[in-house]
């Protein structure tokens, strides 16, 4: 009997290492979880883009649930997210913007054609503030609670589904 | 002369030099730039994921390329600019995943796998040595006096 189960011991160990190797195979490599969930927002302060608009540093996410966007006007992505984030913002929503790695022009254009979604907009030309982030790819959204700790992030273009399904219940939840 | 033409072409393909580092990134202190490309060459290019940060013109991987370079100036140990990186990428920026509870399986798991093959072949192959325990049995009266018949008769149909 003992025998017996001596044998069936590497199926077993197998069958384990399979299960493992399954589920670590079939997660997307693309969507990278943030090593800041929970955790307070990096320490930074990115000077303004626009002079109506002020700019952004660590403290400004206090006090308020908002969204951090990361964007750029040599982005494609951007340009198809905007409409998004602009419905956000006529709804009410906090949007502070970092313009990643961008030229002041370029970037200033992006906004007066598109509108200006953005409560605030830091300007980050060296990508210095984004890699505290951990940005990697543009554009990524963050969720901010009211004490300023990074509860979500969204790599790549938000979409009608991503807003509906993810952003505004998180929202509402962390309004409360 | 032509030798060295060969040379040097053979040299343009070769994988270990042809990093993506920028003249305008490589430190002015050799040792220093020696230690930024053996740390850079651990680290994920996370654009382009499976290459590193060594070997990738993305500007990301530029960044962080200079930013490593930047701390060792600034003093970091090899670990202390990995963890700064780790830090802000997680774990998946290191081309090499950390040994840690969580990654066991990962590491040992196949080893674990390898010896308890060898456990379960050790055990086969002993049983099979040991000679049959299980006497044959033996014939009964009946069967005997059936087989001596059965002789018997083929001695006489010969």
């Amino acid at each position: 009997m003992t025998r017996r189960l001596v044998y069936l011991l590497p199926l077993v160990l197998f069958l384990g290492v399979v299960a493992y190797f399954a589920v670590g195979l079939t997660r997307d490599p693309q969507k990278l979880p943030s090593t800041m969930i929970d955790r307070p927002a990096p320490e930074f302060a990115l000077p303004p883009l626009l002079d109506s608009v002020p700019g952004l540093a660590t403290a400004d996410l206090k006090g308020q649930v908002a969204l951090v966007n990361v964007f750029a006007s040599w982005c494609a992505p951007c340009r198809v997210e905007h409409p998004i984030l602009t419905g956000l913002a006529r709804d009410g929503v906090t949007i502070f913007g970092i313009n990643q790695k961008d030229k002041p022009e370029p970037a200033k254009r992006f906004l007066a054609n598109l509108g200006n979604p953005y409560t605030r907009v830091g300007v980050d030309a060296d990508g210095r503030a984004s890699i505290d982030w951990g940005v990697y790819g543009v554009p990524e959204t963050y969720v901010i609670d009211r004490e300023g700790h990074v509860r979500y992030r969204h790599v790549g273009a938000l979409t009608a589904r991503d807003v509906s399904e993810k952003i505004r219940p998180m929202l509402r939840e962390l309004s409360r | 002369m032509r030798a060295l033409a060969v040379l040097a072409f053979l040299l343009a393909f070769l994988p270990g030099l042809a990093g993506a580092v920028q003249p305008d990134e490589v430190l002015a202190d050799p040792a220093l730039e020696s230690r930024a490309r053996e740390i850079s060459k651990g680290l994920r290019c996370l654009v382009c994921q499976n290459e590193s940060i060594d070997e990738s013109n993305a500007t990301l991987a530029r960044d962080l390329r200079l930013l490593v370079r930047e701390r060792l100036v600034g003093g970091d140990s090899n670990a202390e600019v990995l963890d700064f990186v780790v830090q802000r990428y997680g774990d998946f920026v290191l081309l090499s995943p950390p040994v840690r509870p969580s990654t066991w399986l990962l590491w040992y798991g196949p080893f674990g796998l390898l010896l308890a093959g060898a456990i379960a072949a050790v055990f086969y192959l002993r049983a099979q040595r040991r000679p049959a325990a299980v006497a044959e049995p033996e014939l009964t009266g009946e069967e005997r006096r059936r087989i001596e018949a059965l002789l018997a008769d083929e001695d006489r149909n010969s």
